[in-house]
């Protein structure tokens, strides 16, 4: 169990990265601009990044694990189907959340 | 006097409520989910409160649950929390700071967020004042932190253990890649990511998230590297990558050289956030 003391260090630090990383570009904006691979990155790392995070949040995932990895397999195709189809974000994500939840209350448990 | 100031006060309040109203509809419900998810971590609620009104980047925080739960060391969490983060360095570019009163800049750049960049963005706010500007952030972390509050709080009230909640994380990150590749429908960019991952996974099973994202960046150096060979012999700056540039970046001479430590600086969404769009 995290003690508030670790807590409280673990939020300074992310503000304090967070806030830099906002604050300090506005100081250095003219080397930004002539970075090419600065935007080379910027252009390129997003989709990846994002599907690295998408994976991490999977790393304990067993896809063998049948039946009890079936209301994972389900709610990604909602996430996926319902973004495709309404692009909005707040519906697919409590969706799919709502449809992962009550699978795993009601087929896993059950 | 003071009657003018405080209309004109009113009016910028007025305006920035409508210019929130879209993203309020989706930060205040994920602001729910994500204070459900503190008191489920086994945080005190309030805790959900600290996180959303101090460190202020939504991605980041539902990330951070995960992390603080397993007391990941400070070095990873600061590792993540720049990766995560990298983007906002774009933002400067395009936001209209010079039009926020030098005090308000503080906090200006506190709280420049997707949603805030987004709002602003393509020259819509070019005529907003100070207090216009102010008020829209406020508005924006208003959402937020109420959001979370109020589902920190609904969750240590009603002691009811919803199963598979965490998976709106997954859900989140899932939509979030979705919109990064319709920005740009790069396919190299996710296959070398699901590469970089599970070598990561392979290699360096207890550092998973940073020896991911390392290896991501570093394939994509290598890329950029490979590209500008290829290119050299051509006039054309091919550096610059596709036209259709999702960040306002201003056109950069064509003599353009890959410039300073930047390798570090890599930027990790476009669209990351505890809501989008």
């Amino acid at each position: 169990m995290p003690t508030p003391l670790y807590l409280a260090a673990a939020v300074a630090v992310s503000t304090a990265i967070t806030w830099g990383l906002r604050a300090l570009p506005f100081a250095v904006l003219t080397p930004l601009r002539r970075s090419a691979v600065l935007r080379y990155l910027a252009f390129h790392m997003p989709v990846g990044i994002m599907l690295i995070l998408a994976l991490y949040t999977l790393r304990d995932f067993r896809p063998t694990a049948w039946p009890a990895a079936l209301p994972t397999v389900v709610a990604l195709a909602a996430a996926v189907g319902l973004h495709l189809k309404t692009r909005n974000a707040v519906i697919s994500v409590l969706g799919a959340t709502a449809v992962h939840v009550l699978l795993s209350t009601f087929w896993a448990a059950g | 006097m003071s009657g003018t100031r405080a209309r004109s006060g009113g009016r910028d309040f007025t305006a920035a409520v409508a210019d929130t109203a879209s993203v309020g509809l989706s930060l205040f419900p994920l602001g729910i989910s994500f204070g459900v998810l503190v008191v489920h971590a086994g945080l005190s609620w309030w805790w959900a409160t600290v996180f959303t009104a101090v460190i202020y980047a939504g991605s980041l925080e539902f990330l951070l649950l995960g992390l603080v739960a397993s007391v990941t060391p400070l070095g990873q969490i600061a590792v993540t929390a720049l990766l995560v983060n990298m983007r906002h360095i774009f933002y400067a570019l395009s936001f209209p700071l010079r039009q926020v009163r030098p005090l308000g800049r503080v906090y200006a750049t506190f709280a420049l967020t997707d949603e805030a960049y987004a709002l602003t963005a393509g020259g819509r706010a070019r005529s907003w004042s100070s207090a216009r500007i102010l008020w829209m952030q406020v508005l924006c972390q208003g959402y937020w932190v109420g959001g979370a509050t109020a589902g920190a709080l609904a969750g240590s009230l009603v002691p009811v253990t919803l199963h598979g909640l965490d998976f709106a994380l997954t859900a989140l990150f899932v939509v979030l890649t979705i919109d990064a590749w319709r920005a740009q429908r790069d396919l190299p960019a996710p296959l070398l990511a699901a590469v970089s991952f599970a070598l990561a996974a392979l290699l360096v099973p207890g550092q998973l998230l940073p020896g991911a994202m390392g290896l991501f960046t570093a394939a994509l150096l290598i890329r950029y590297a490979l590209h500008r060979r290829a290119t050299a012999g051509s006039q054309q700056d091919a550096l610059d990558g596709p036209p259709q540039h999702p960040v306002p970046a201003p056109a950069s001479p064509s003599t353009a050289t890959a410039a300073g430590p930047a390798t570090a600086a890599a930027s990790a969404s476009a669209s990351a956030s505890a809501s989008e769009r």
